[in-house]
């Protein structure tokens, strides 16, 4: 069992992860640590791809280097995912900005209260 | 140029547009409006073009930057996709028509409505599953955008949650392509769906694969009990973007959860996994009962049309979980019907909303009289929508409850045809409420000022608040009578439509 955990540590990394911004973005309160959940949980995805191109004893993926060569694909996916990742983070931070201006608070359980007038 | 590149051009039409009229607001301001009804104008025309091929001569494909698939990303226009492509077009049409007036009138606005239709259509066109998810994401980020774009704080926490929500999702989508990814090597769907077969359906991590992808993809479309984004989503946009991304985004994560369960995995693999096939029969069982009930319940028109949707998207994965041609046919057409259907009444819960300020179910008591044109078009679409022939709400229903009769389900017929029942349950409230009752209350008209969110917003162009414009008219109207026309349109739509839903189950 330790074995398994010491030669997957990516993968028990990448679902610490996953579990940890799950967890903050549904009990966490604060609407930007929600947000902060919310890219900590993408943050175990992209570890996930990038773990598994890795390939023990692997060369950078260049022609000129010996074979066996790590995967080039997922880093370039992960880029992708990065940035998407960045522009969901503005666009979320932008609502969160909206709401305080609104309501003047980020406490979701505030939040409620406040708006339980409208 | 050939045919092929119009598959590409779908695409970059809808982005184009978008940057024009992003950049068009630094000579005039208010000139995005023109800018999309030219870009989605001349988008349909195209889609038209595309859809009349693929059904004429057979599938068209379209190699991305001559990188050969599999190892390039492919485009592929089916029967299928041409019929989500015409509609992402004709429905952003309808609702540009009603937004001239109603809606917001900022550029940013349309530059962002644009990229919503780019998102919409790519997801359709791909024949990759990163590139779907990549589509996804641009899908989901409009729409967050656009669900903000209203100037009430309700649209913000709206907008918030629909984004936390629709990230975890698209992200489980990501997950799960991952693994399939890991499994096989590639992401090329036909290649996927080879390479897949070649592993063993029982392999754990084609399991794996499946069933995030699935989940993923019932958060987009809000499946019970995953829909909770959903109903403050719909209700807290603006009307125009009720009737937009109610029309277009769930039905076209539909559309993709079809894609998906059968170009990459296939029939075989349901048969080989009775838990995979289980997780499609529970969730659609689930919505639709649980969405009718909750819609019963709810006082506002918007949230009852929105838990409305979840009903009738369970009905969409019933036809998925039974995956035979006339079932596949009933999910294509009841993917339409819903579409015009649903975005018809969001456009005229705005309209009735402009020209008398009822937003309640208690409120469109006696609508008749204040609103005649708003309250026949809602009663013609919740007839529609119940099924009663030869709307297309029926067309839609008949093929799936065929196709569960076919198959042998009778627990999804019964839940099908009951559907029909909770559906009649919610409507009739609010039909008997409009034509048999007095008015009770005087509302004040008003009009949702939507345009807080971005820059360049501003007045409503000196126009009376209190009047519904020709074109938000038009569009209702449309929607009205296009559910009744294609009910009689559909019996030849699914002779053509049968050669490549059995492409698609071989």
């Amino acid at each position: 069992m330790m074995d398994l955990l010491v030669s997957r540590d990516y993968y028990v990394a990448t679902f610490l992860l996953l579990g940890i911004g799950t967890y903050v973005m549904i009990a966490s309160r604060n609407l930007v640590k929600k947000v902060i959940g919310m890219n900590i949980f993408q943050t175990g995805i992209f570890l996930f791809f990038i773990a598994a191109a890795y390939v023990e004893g692997g060369n950078p993926p260049v022609l000129t280097m010996d074979a066996p060569h790590v995967s080039p694909l997922p880093h370039v996916l992960i880029l992708t995912a990065i940035v998407v990742g960045v522009a969901l983070t503005a666009v979320a931070l932008g609502m969160v900005v909206r709401i305080y201006a609104e309501y003047g608070t980020l406490d979701e359980e505030t939040l409620q209260e406040v708006r339980g007038s409208e | 140029m050939a045919v092929s590149d119009l598959a590409a051009l779908v695409v970059a039409l809808p982005i184009f547009g978008s940057l024009v009229a992003f950049l068009a607001a630094l000579v005039r301001s208010k000139s995005g409006w023109p800018v999309a009804v030219a870009a989605t104008a001349a988008q349909l025309a195209v889609t038209v073009t595309l859809a009349v091929r693929a059904f004429g001569e057979g599938t068209i494909t379209y190699v991305v930057g001559g990188f050969e698939a599999p190892y390039g990303i492919e485009l592929v226009v089916d029967g299928l996709t041409g019929t989500m492509l015409v509609l992402i077009a004709a429905v952003s049409l309808g609702v540009l028509a009603y937004a001239r007036r109603a809606g917001p009138r900022s550029n940013p606005f349309y530059a962002v409505f644009m990229l919503l239709v780019a998102g919409l259509t790519g997801m359709s066109v791909t024949a990759d599953l990163f590139n779907m998810y990549v589509f996804l994401e641009i899908t989901g980020l409009s729409a967050y955008a656009l669900v903000a774009s209203g100037d009430r704080g309700r649209s913000a926490v709206a907008a918030l949650k629909y984004l936390l929500v629709g990230t975890v999702g698209a992200s489980l989508f990501l997950l799960g392509v991952g693994y399939a990814y890991i499994d096989t090597g590639t992401l090329n769907m036909a290649d996927l769906a080879v390479k897949l077969a070649a592993n063993g359906y029982t392999a754990t991590l084609t399991q794996t694969a499946f069933a995030l992808i699935v989940v993923g993809l019932f958060i987009k479309v809000a499946v019970f009990p995953l829909h909770t984004w959903q109903p403050d989503a719909y209700a807290g946009a603006p009307d125009t973007v009720s009737g937009l991304i109610s029309a277009l985004v769930s039905t076209v994560a539909a559309y993709a959860l079809l894609r998906v369960v059968f170009t990459v995995f296939g029939t075989a693999f349901l048969d080989a996994n009775p838990f995979a096939h289980a997780l499609l029969v529970g969730g659609a069982i689930i919505s639709i009962l649980l969405g009718s009930l909750l819609a019963v319940s709810q006082s506002e028109v918007k949230r009852m049309l929105a838990y409305s949707s979840v009903s009738q998207f369970g009905l969409i994965v019933a036809a998925i979980s039974i995956g035979n041609v006339t079932a596949l046919t009933g999910a294509a057409v009841h993917l339409v019907g819903h579409a015009i259907m649903k975005g018809g009444l969001f456009l005229t819960a705005g309209l009735v909303a402009t020209e008398t300020g009822a937003r309640s179910v208690d409120e469109y008591e006696g609508l008749v009289k204040r609103s005649p044109v708003g309250a026949g078009v809602f009663g013609v679409l919740a007839v529609a929508m119940v099924g009663v022939p030869p709307t297309i709400g029926f067309a839609g229903k008949w093929y799936i409850a065929v196709g569960a009769a076919e198959a042998g389900s009778w627990t999804l017929l019964a839940v099908i045809v009951g559907s029909t029942l909770l559906t009649l349950a919610y409507f009739a409230r609010l039909v008997e409420r409009m034509f048999f009752r007095e008015p009770t209350a005087d509302l004040e008209p008003a009009v949702e000022r939507a345009d807080g969110a971005l820059p360049d917003g501003g007045d409503l162009g000196g126009s009376d608040p209190g009047s519904a414009s020709l074109g938000m008219y038009a569009a209702v109207v449309a929607a009205a009578v296009l559910a009744v026309a294609l009910g009689f349109a559909v019996f030849g739509y699914g002779d053509v439509l049968q050669s490549t839903i059995e492409a698609l189950l071989s």
